[in-house]
């Protein structure tokens, strides 16, 4: 009954993506993304630490997951660039996530070096998904640049304080053609479900489920949210009457009057 | 000689390739990506680049994020 999601020429089962950061070691981690299957999975790219041994990530990520970097660390559109290079020279394929950010409070990104990273990118042949503030005119220059999707934050990176962004992501996600894929600020399942019955066509999910007191159930708890959210969508919501007026679900009328 | 690697400075021997330096440093080759003075170099062309002073190299890999 579900669509298909396909981005980048690839058909996404599993509208959950998951992020890696966070985790308290790399086999817990692992346990997640082999419960949850995921078909998308973030990654940061840092420096080598050449003084100590270091375990490899990739060794702990299920084969057949799409990797998406993500340009973490990039304060402007040229660094963006040359970490998304490193990247791919890295042979983690061509996705990846532009992240722009200059505001080391809240980590809010900037639009602008973001789209001028995504014009770049694009046209190197990257499967850009930037991450933005929800924006409709920026979402649209985006989409018109050639991005395969959008991901406007919630709340906050790591804040688990849920949609707060709900009017503006609800907007793209009726007016922007690309999937509008919420990251950042999910703080629950219940959160996660809500952007999916919204019509969001994914969620990405990584420190409320690897900071939860179960990481592995947690995510497995995401997972079935997303699935309940988009079925709901997809199903047709009933829509409200808009007032706080009742309507009544059983006949008022009957044999007591 | 003097050359940067990942910000810090260190002092290596002359006539050295990068591919001995990632040995060197007890690198998986496969696991990493090199850039010198800037330019991403595939592993392919590791061996042909003799180090001289003042370069500067960068070596990276993935890790934990979101």
């Amino acid at each position: 009954m579900d669509n298909a999601l396909i981005i980048g020429g690839r058909q996404i089962q599993n509208r959950l993506f998951i992020g890696t950061g966070k985790f308290s070691s790399y086999p817990l981690m692992k346990q997640v993304l082999e419960v949850c299957r995921p078909d998308v999975v973030t990654v940061a790219v840092r420096r080598v630490d050449i003084t100590s041994k270091t375990e490899n990530i990739l060794d702990y990520i299920p084969k057949g997951c799409v990797l998406m970097p993500n340009t973490s660390g990039a304060r402007n559109a040229d660094e963006a660039v040359r970490i998304a290079r490193l990247a791919k020279a890295s042979g983690a394929g061509n996705w990846i996530k532009i992240e722009v950010i200059q505001d080391n409070k809240y980590l809010l990104p900037d639009n602008l070096e973001t789209l001028k990273a995504a014009e770049i990118l694009v046209q190197e042949g990257f499967t850009v998904l930037p991450y933005m503030s929800p924006d409709l005119a920026m979402a649209r220059r985006l989409a018109d640049a050639g991005v395969s999707a959008v991901m406007p934050l919630g709340s906050p990176i790591g804040s688990n304080r849920g949609i707060k962004t709900k009017e503006l992501v609800q907007i793209m996600v009726r007016e922007i053609k690309v999937p509008v894929i919420v990251d950042a600020g999910l703080g629950r399942p219940s959160e996660a479900c809500e952007c999916m019955e919204m019509g969001c066509a994914a969620v990405l999910v990584n420190t409320a489920i690897a900071v939860a007191g179960d990481p592995v159930h947690m995510a497995a708890a995401f997972r079935q949210a997303v699935e309940a959210g988009r079925r709901a969508y997809l199903a047709g919501l009933a829509s409200g009457s808009g007032d706080a007026l009742a309507s009544a679900s059983s006949p008022l009328t009957g044999f007591l009057r | 000689m003097k050359i940067k690697i990942n910000g810090g400075s260190e002092n290596v021997g002359s006539n050295l390739s990068l591919a001995q330096l990632i040995v060197d440093k007890k690198l998986s080759p496969e696991k990493i990506v090199v850039e010198y003075n800037l330019r991403v170099v595939p592993a392919s062309e590791w061996s042909g680049i003799i180090i001289s002073d003042n370069d500067s190299i960068e070596i990276l890999s993935f890790l934990g994020g979101g």
